[in-house]
This record gives C-alpha cells, structure tokens and sequence, in this order.
C-alpha cells in the first residue's frame, strides 16, 4: 500500500456545495435533445453529493465521473475515468461518465497530446478517487461510532466486520461531501486492481452506434447560425479585393464578413497561415456553401508561392553541406569514417501530410457583450481560452469553453484557430454560429506534417562491428532527428547534424511528430547495415542495445536499452520470427517515443505485384495498461494509420497551391489494404503507465519496408510507397 | 426552394429547401438528424452512409429531389433500440474510436448484408472499401460484420 499526499492541485479537492435535485448536472445544455432511456431514468437518484471536481455520489450509489481530458479516440473518456473509479472502489456498472468542460481552477493538463493523458493523469486521477474514498470511510466512521482503521471498502459498500454493519456510499455521500481533504490517503497495490488492467467499453459505444449527437458538427442550438470561410487558395497570398454582391443576395445568407485572426497575445497554438478570411453567414449549411462559392475574391501574392520541385531541390541542398553546429558528437567520426572497411549511405524521404480527420474543422461559438461560450471539438482548450480572451478583449473568467468528443485529433486540433475564427464571427454578427469548414478548407488549411529528407551513413570495420554512425536531416521547420535517441549509446563514434528548411507553409504536430518518419528512416537503414555486416536484423539490433547497456557512449542517451531491447525479444519469439515460410516476407523495426516501446514484425505476400499485409505481430511496453481492449484498439489504429500513409499518401505544392483537396486526389489507407491480421502482447512489468495514441505508428512503415525488401530485393527510400513505381508499379 | 414531404425512419417530415440540397444537409440541418456525418461531401469517404429503400446510399451526393419518394432509414433509425445485431456486433467488439466514420460503417455493413447474408473476406473488403475509418478500425469493422453475420444467418 502506497500513501500518497493531497498536495497536488487541491483546488481540485475543495468541495463544491452539495448538488441537490434530481437528474444529472451537465456543464452544457447541447445534449437536452436526447431523450433519456427508461433505463437512464430509474437509475438516476433524487440527489447528488460533489465529493470532489472528479466525481459526485447519489444518493442511490449511482458515481458521476468526470473525464477532464479532450477525447480524440484515444478513449481517455473512458481509461482515465477507470483509474478514478478503480480508488474510488465502486462497481464500473455503477459509473456515469460526463465530459468535463475546460476548468483550469479544477483539473490540470486539459489536453489532448503527445500520448500523456494517462502517464501525467495517473498519480492525480488516483488520489481523486482516493481521496474521495477515504472521506467516505470517515464520514461512515464518524456516523458508526468507530475508529476509520476498522472499516474496509469493497463495490461502493463501506463494511464494518467487527459490527457486521454495512452501507452503501450513498446513503453517506452527503455526510462525506461535508468533510474536510484528508492530508494523505492509501492508494491500492496493483494486485487488488478490479478495474485496472481489465478491459471496458467505450463509454460513448451505444451513443455512437446509434447516431446520436456527440460531435461539434452535431453541436444544435436555438436561433445558431452557420458560417464558413474562404481563405487564399494557395500560400503566400492576401485578399486583394472582394465583390461579395451575388453572394449576399443568395437565399438564406444573412451577411458576408472580413475578419482578421491574429491576436494582440498568440500562444504556440495559434500556427495560423491564413489570419485573413472572408466568412459566409446564413441559416443553412448548403445555403452557405453556395454562397461561398459565389464569393469573388481576388487573391495576390503577398510572401512566396512555392512548389513541391522548389521543396525537394531545397531539400538536396540542405544535405549536401554541413551546418554550422553539431547537434550531437561522440568520439572521431571523420575517423572512423575515414578508416572503416566498409561504409553504408542511404537517404530517405518523405511528403508533407495532412491529417485529415474524419470531422472537419469546425466550432460552436455565442459571444455576447459581456460573456461567450464556445464549444467544439478542440485538443487545447486553456490555450484557445487565452486567445479568444485577448482577440475578443474579454477576460477567460467570461470565457466558458465546452469539449465535445472529436472525429479524430491527429494533432490537427491543437491549433485552434477555427475557435477563435467562430469567436471572432460571432462577435461580428452577434448571432451564435456554428462554424463548418469543408474538406477542401480543411486540407488546404495547413499545419502539415512536414517534408523531410535524411542523409544516413555507417561505418563498418573489416569484422563488421559498427564503429561510425553519421545522420544529417533537413525538413521544413526543423530536422526530424532526435540526436539522443537510438542507435545513439551504442556506437563509438557518432554524429548527428540538422537543418532547417524555411517556408511560408504551415505544419504542426501529426501523430509522433519527427518520429513518424525519422524511425522509417533509422529502421531502414539499420536493416541495411544489418545486412551489409551479414548479421539478422534482430540480433544485430540487440547487439548495439547490448552495448548500450553495458558500456554507454556519452551521457544523454533517451532510452532504456533494457527495454527497448525487451520488445524486440518479445516480437521475435511471438512472431517466431526465424521460422520460413514460402512467399512470405518478414521486416522487423522497434521504436521508442513518448515513453512507450514498440517492436513490430510485418508479414507481407505479394499479389499482382502489390504487398499485402497478411499480418503484423506486435511487442509493447507501455508498463501498466489500464485498458486492454481499448489499448489494443490504439495500437492497432496506429499500425493501420502508420502503413497507410507510408503507402499511399502525399501531399504537394504547385505555386503555394496544394495540389490535392479531397479524397479523391489524396489517397488514404481503405478497408481492402489493412492488415488481414494484428496481434499484439504487452510487457507485464508493473511499471506505472505511459502512452499508446502514438508509440505503435512509428514503427511500422520500416517494418512494412523491409518486409517489402525481402519480397522485391528491393528497397524503398521515398515514401508514399506506391510512388516507387519500378519497385511496386 | 420547395416543399417535400418525406419519410425517414418512418416518420414524416417536411421540409422546405432547394431541390438540389442534398439529402445530407436535409438531414442535419433541416430534421434534426445528425448521426449522419459530413466527412468529404464528394461520396468518397462512406461516413455520410444511409440506405433509401434499403440500399446504402451517399447522402452527400444525392440530392432531395431524387430521394423524397423513397423509403430513408438513417442510422437513427436502423433499430428501435439500438439492437441491430451490427450495431450490438459493433458493442461486442469494442469498434470505435473516434466513432465519426461508425455511423456510416454500419449503414453501409447493414445493405451488404442484406444483399449478403454470408459474406466471405473479400466480400467484406470490396462492400467497405468505399467507408473510410481514419482512425483504422478496418480489422475490427470486419470481425463485427462477420459477428453480425453469423447472429443473423
């Protein structure tokens, strides 16, 4: 048993004043139009107690939780709400589980991003329900007569064994709500875990399977208007004129509108290439989009308009000298270099990307003199509360923010301009709207993942030992290489260098930023080497993390090669990785990033000259995994996300224009090319949980490569991979 | 603009917009039906799924005025209760992620096995492959169907 101070963000334990009423409190009024279940009606208690910002207890023992984060899919609504209830001790059948609105008084870290919500929400979301379960204990104890130590909790029933007296939380809630935040309360053993580390459903399933409002674009209210935006269709322009005379006469329009974006205060999330919009008001979606497609816009270029060719040539230049600074170096590399017997040099690329969530950009906002409300689909709430503050010039206080779930995240929706976009109209039109972006607006918008290209290089000794490694990357807004991660520690003599490509283009976070293409490029060339040095990709990888281990070169080197090794074993023995089998082709890779391990085999038959993923074995190290089902859904999704980009995606530029804009021109992964097969195991080690939204994509593209390799003898260095033609024409 | 009058999930709305408005935005903006999604608005992408006389149609690009004399079942109104055995299939394993695409998934599952009732992989992959899930639930989408399969067969 482990005790555990309430220091941490008590705000969140001071005690709101007992809810009194029936039926639940919902932060937002947008779900009155469901209609709730017998079911849902006979469960709900005349009264609710607020034991803490995480949860209230009924009088019946019916438990609302609070899920704070923004949920992308990811199902944070559903595992962080686990953890709660699991200190908590109630039956999971007898949660309710409610979205949180932004509250920074109450909850911390109210975003969705980098795979942290459950590692940074573990020790808090324990100590809530913890804390909240201790209170219950004395409140019973101070009702009973009797010392707290005595009592024990099992299922929501506080049990007294000496008496045999028993209660329900309910039937104390209300006394427990009254009591002061004890200091320190016990957290459970992972052994005692009843919920933890079992698998639950998505608590929004029924809801989305049956069509029922959940998602910005849902968002319904009385007297809300539409609206949409143009902005320049390419990169590098400004609105020269605008004739918006047929538009306005159109049916159902209400007005057209000039709105600029930019802040007088701008936080990180405001990535933004396009602050200046014309926005099409009016009462119908359809309606609007005509409208805006009658709008008559004159565009001029204002910086730059740049083309993917101009990219690519940048991007050779970049490589073809040294920077000025070294972001990583140990020991001699010219030397080694110089001295090797052999030496290996390969160079990889890739495009920009879109994310292309499923729902559109979208936002829900009603700002009136003295308040506004805002509600969407948004990754970053506190940061969209500090801009909407500052170019609304109202203070946050007067700023309510709602999440609504989100067709997808991706990283696309940490930059919440469309937030501030609906803000900035509403205010303008003093109506509340309903802000839609098309796909079009959506994938032309920007914050890409970015191009890259890297330059690997190995040196190899006349026994094939590894002596000298050399990576140098460029990529818009910054080099994809993390100069302290693998195969870093493990190799005498290291160099990494990085270059910066500027542009007009906007790109941001897209699912493990740098990762998601850096760990194609290192477990390619691995593979490579590997073969060069005549070792299996395996051993040889396990090799270097041997190394890594027992005699580490430098100090900062961001992995546990223990670990990280461990992963690999896993996959090896689950895929039986040296058993042959005729006509199919095995790759292997391993990543690290946001703190989880992930090794994957890829399985791959040729048909009609196209690979097909028959399967894909997968090894993870996430420590302690809250969710089983749900986390296998995760490492899946990134698995299927992973291969289908590396394969088929790409986006270009022709005179800052985007060159694709739905799907039709730009190709994402369909049901037909998904892995016939996925299976995954965890490493059962205890330790306390990290991430899973992204650790398993990286990956997989290298494994997918080198399975490939195997099956065509050749290699491939450009993705999207169906762009090879000569290799998969 | 015109007045229609039409039947979804069997009850009768009307509605007055222009005739080339189509169905989805009907649905969304005008009936109060929102489980039928905007994903593309080009009928490349499935999430906007939704059968007229039983056979899975996109929303998006068909417009009312070829749709008002037919029988529309949306996702609303694919079970009285939520219990079509795809959308308990759908439960069972756990599908969603995101759940943006889900909606339009089980619309489109629901024609194919109409049509169907037993379908083999590559039945499944071809009848899907115009749904797409960003989030990449295709492998568990075809356990639900083949669940959904046998429960119905």
């Amino acid at each position: 048993m482990t005790l555990i101070k309430t220091t941490y963000n008590r705000r969140s334990f001071l005690k709101a004043s007992s809810a009194a009423g029936g039926g639940m409190v919902l932060g937002f009024s947008w779900l009155a139009s469901c209609t709730p279940t017998e079911a849902e009606i006979k469960s709900m208690p005349e009264a609710w107690f607020d034991i803490n910002a995480f949860l209230k207890i009924g009088d019946n023992g019916m438990v609302t939780i609070m899920s704070p984060n923004p949920e992308i899919g990811q199902n944070v609504k559903t595992s962080m709400p686990m953890i709660i209830a699991e200190e908590l001790d109630v039956n999971w059948d007898d949660v309710v589980v409610e979205q949180a609105p932004l509250d920074t008084q109450k909850y911390q870290r109210q975003l969705a991003g980098g795979s942290q919500s459950i590692r940074q929400g573990w020790q808090s979301l324990r100590m809530a329900g913890a804390t909240a379960r201790r209170m219950l204990l004395e409140a019973a104890a101070k009702e009973w007569e009797v010392n707290v130590d005595e009592l024990t909790t099992s299922a929501g029933v506080i049990t007294h064994a000496a008496s045999g007296k028993s209660m329900g939380y309910g039937e104390i809630a209300s006394a427990a709500a009254g009591l002061e935040v004890p200091e320190e309360v016990p957290l459970k053993d992972a052994k005692d875990f009843k919920i933890i580390g079992t698998s639950r459903k998505n608590v929004d399933g029924p809801q989305i399977v049956t069509g029922q409002p959940l998602f910005g674009l849902d968002v319904q209210r009385e007297g809300m208007l539409i609206a949409m935006i143009e902005h320049a269709p390419a990169f590098g322009m400004k609105i020269k004129s605008l004739d918006d005379t047929a538009a306005k006469g159109m049916s159902g329009i209400k007005d057209v509108i000039r709105i600029n974006t930019k802040a007088e205060e701008s936080q990180w999330s405001d990535v933004n290439a396009f602050n200046e919009l014309v926005a099409v008001v009016g009462n119908s979606t359809w309606e609007v989009l005509q409208a805006k497609k009658a709008l008559k816009i004159e565009w001029e270029m204002d910086t730059a308009l740049e083309s993917t060719a101009g990219h690519e040539k940048e991007l050779d230049n970049l490589l073809s000298k040294a920077p000025k600074e070294t972001a990583r170096k140990d020991g001699d590399p010219d030397a080694a270099f110089r001295n090797a017997a052999k030496v290996i040099e390969k160079t990889y690329t890739a495009p920009f990307l879109a994310h292309n969530t499923m729902e559109p950009m979208n936002f829900f906002a009603d700002v009136q003199a003295d308040k506004a409300e805002l509600l969407g689909p948004i990754q970053t709430p506190e940061f969209l509360s500090k801009t909407v503050s500052s170019i609304l010039g109202m203070p946050e206080e007067k700023i309510a923010i709602g999440m609504t779930r989100m067709g997808g995240g991706f990283g696309r929706r940490l930059y919440g301009h469309f937030g501030v976009e609906a803000a900035v109209i509403s205010q303008k039109v003093q109506a509340p709207i309903k802000l839609v972006y098309t796909r079009e607006d959506d994938m032309t918008q920007g914050t890409y993942r970015p191009d890259y290209k890297v330059l690997y290089r190995a040196a190899l000794d006349a026994d094939n030992n590894l002596i000298g490694f050399h990576i140098r990357g460029a990529g818009t807004n910054g080099s994809p290489i993390f100069a302290n991660r693998y195969p870093a520690g493990a190799v005498e003599n290291y160099l990494v260098e990085n270059h910066n490509k500027a542009s007009n283009i906007s790109t941001g976070a897209w699912r493990a930023p740098r990762s998601n293409f850096i760990a194609y490029a290192e477990q390619s060339f691995l593979d490579e080497v590997a073969e060069a040095a005549g070792k299996d990709p395996i051993e040889f990888r396990l090799e270097l993390f041997d190394k890594a281990e027992k005699n580490p070169i430098g100090e900062k080197n961001d992995y546990d090669a223990a670990r990280y090794a461990g992963v690999l074993k896993l996959v090896k023995e689950k895929s039986n990785w040296d058993k042959e089998t005729p006509g199919v082709y095995r790759g292997v890779s391993a990543y690290f990033c946001h703190n989880s391990y992930v090794a994957q085999v890829v399985d791959v038959v040729m048909k009609d000259n196209q690979p097909k993923v028959q399967k894909v074995w997968c090894a993870v190290d996430c420590g302690i995994v809250v969710n089983p089902g749900a986390a296998l859904n995760q490492i899946e999704g990134g698995i299927v996300d992973g291969i289908g980009h590396a394969m088929y995606s790409a986006l270009s530029f022709k005179d800052g224009q985007p060159e694709q804009n739905n799907f039709h021109t730009y190709r994402l992964i369909r049901h037909a090319e998904a892995p016939a097969a996925i299976e995954t195991h965890f490493v059962d080690n205890g330790i306390d949980p990290t991430g899973l939204g992204e650790p398993s994509l990286p990956p997989i593209a290298a494994a997918l490569a080198n399975a490939i390799a195997k099956a065509t003898g050749e290699r491939l260095y450009q993705q999207p991979f169906t762009g090879n033609k000569e290799i998969l024409g | 603009m015109a007045i229609f009058n039409l039947t979804i999930n069997g009850k009768k709305h009307q509605v007055d917009v222009a005739p080339e408005t189509p169905m989805l935005w009907v649905l969304r903006d005008h009936a109060n039906l929102v489980g039928t999604k905007y994903g593309c608005g080009i009928g490349q992408c499935g999430a906007c799924t939704i059968h007229l006389d039983g056979v899975a149609t996109r929303s998006c690009s068909m417009p009312i005025s070829g749709a008002a004399d037919k029988k529309i079942t949306t996702i609303e109104g694919l079970s009285e209760k939520g219990d079509h055995p795809l959308q308990e299939a759908w439960i069972e394993h756990d599908v969603p992620q995101c759940g943006y695409c889900q909606a339009g998934q089980i619309m489109n599952a629901a024609s194919l096995l109409k049509t169907n009732p037993n379908p083999s992989d590559q039945d499944i992959d071809a009848a899907m492959n115009g749904n797409i899930c960003r989030c990449g639930t295709y492998v568990r989408i075809k356990a639900a169907i083949k669940t959904a399969a046998d429960k119905m067969g």
